[in-house]
């Protein structure tokens, strides 16, 4: 593990050596991954694609720290997830990770400004500085004008924006996105891609996102491809460009 | 904007008080119609056991023996005691979800126990009182009617007494399948679909 280390000179924000889940036990057990291991880079826009069941949601959970593998480790920022108690893992969510959703999960109770804030009151940062950031997140999204209104009074993609600025929120260097545009439509949905590749480039922060959106895995640096459990394939932007046009 | 201060120092704050109270507050205005069915639920099993109470009582003051009422009134209870429960469970399972996200945004399992506690004890307070106020209310004036006689401290006993119950079984019936969907994997609470 050591040697891996010093010998890969980027950054690497998250790492998973031999990582299995299995659901159920005895012959009812399913194993929905396999043993993947992979690095992930500092500031990277990376996508991981596979068919529904291919193992690809779970691997993405592993990686958020939303679910615990049954064998080997997941490293975020280099710290064992499996070491950590549940209360640093919610110190782990809070300030390192974002999280963005194909169903949008706005706390629904709670106006867009307070879902904005509410990860950040978790950090302890005192209401009126969570407050004007808030608002700056807001309007970095665009819907500044918007703040006081609650989900159910926004659009799908206004919705998704709101929970882009919220994953924001504590400044993490991951953000989590599981289908963010599977419930959009294509214009929307190119909107929030835009929008995400541009914090990607701005504030340098990790996007890694699962997905079947061919429009998603243009911006890509990478995308893994996942298949039965395992890591098939591992594509650069390069790579991706090339076959496509290939296909073309 | 600054950058997060010793992110590798894994001590989290718990959010001031304030912050659950907001958030109970928000989710017991916001889902008024929901949360006002689950209150009259409480409110009426309350009510039943409490009228029971409150008739076992003027029934003793006629005839002296009650054996029968106290079958009737533990009947009540339990009948009481089962709504409460399931007004409850149903209200925080179809909230998974929810506790899932907040999971995510770094939420610690106490915080979200703490603000189903308070809603549960809002929410019980408010419709075992009523139910109780109602139960013996209208309980007395057909004792009276009767020509039974109840007396007042014995109304206020029953009052109160209904009224803890109710409490202690909403916060207990809420806070339980919380604890649970708190200790949950927050990719598990994510995919509980109801």
């Amino acid at each position: 593990m050591e040697n891996s280390r010093e010998a890969n000179t980027q950054d690497v924000v998250v790492r998973t050596v031999d990582v299995a889940k299995q659901y159920g036990e005895g012959e009812a057990a399913v194993r929905a991954l396999n043993g993947v291991t992979c690095e992930i880079y500092g500031g990277e826009y990376l996508s991981i694609m596979g068919p529904s069941g291919s193992g690809k949601s779970t691997l993405f959970n592993m990686i958020g720290g939303l679910d615990k593998p049954s064998e080997g480790s997941v490293f975020v920022n280099s710290v064992d997830i499996a070491e950590l108690t549940a209360r640093e893992l919610a110190f782990l969510r809070c300030h390192t990770i974002g999280y963005i959703f194909q169903t949008f999960n706005l706390i629904t109770v709670r106006t867009a400004l307070e879902n904005v804030t509410l990860p950040m009151l978790f950090a302890g940062t005192p209401p009126d500085e969570a407050e004007e950031r808030g608002m700056e997140l807001l309007d970095l999204v665009g819907l500044g004008h918007r703040y006081h209104h609650r989900p159910t009074e926004l659009s799908g993609g206004q919705q998704q924006r709101v929970a882009i600025a919220r994953s924001l929120a504590n400044h993490p260097r991951i953000i989590l996105a599981d289908e963010p545009t599977g419930n959009l439509d294509l214009k929307t949905g190119q909107e929030i891609i835009d929008l995400l590749r541009l914090l990607n480039r701005d504030q340098n922060v990790t996007i890694i996102s699962a997905t079947h959106d061919h429009k998603m895995l243009d911006v890509s640096d990478r995308i893994f491809h996942i298949r039965d459990g395992k890591l098939a394939k591992i594509e650069t932007k390069e790579e991706a460009i090339a076959s496509g046009h290939a296909a073309a | 904007m600054s950058e997060p201060s010793a992110r590798a120092q894994f001590k989290n704050v718990d959010p001031p008080f304030w912050v659950a109270w907001n958030q109970a507050l928000a989710s017991i205005r916001v889902r008024f119609f929901r949360q006002l069915i689950t209150s009259v639920g409480i409110a009426l099993g309350i009510a039943f056991y409490a009228s029971m109470q409150t008739l076992r009582i003027a029934e003793s003051s006629l005839t002296k023996d009650d054996t029968k009422m106290q079958w009737l009134v533990a009947t009540s209870l339990l009948m009481c005691l089962v709504g409460v429960t399931n007004s409850m469970l149903m209200s925080v399972s179809e909230r998974f979800r929810e506790i899932g996200t907040i999971k995510c945004l770094g939420a610690s399992d106490s915080f979200i126990v703490r603000v189903f506690f308070l809603e549960a004890t809002i929410l019980g307070a408010t419709g075992s009182f009523a139910g109780a106020t109602l139960g013996v209310g209208l309980s007395w004036i057909a004792a009276r009617a009767s020509g039974a006689d109840v007396a007042f401290a014995d109304c206020l006993g029953i009052t109160l007494g209904a009224t803890v119950i109710g409490m202690v079984m909403t916060v207990l019936a809420a806070v339980a399948p919380a604890i649970q969907a708190a200790k949950m994997p927050a990719a598990a609470a994510l995919r509980v679909e109801v």
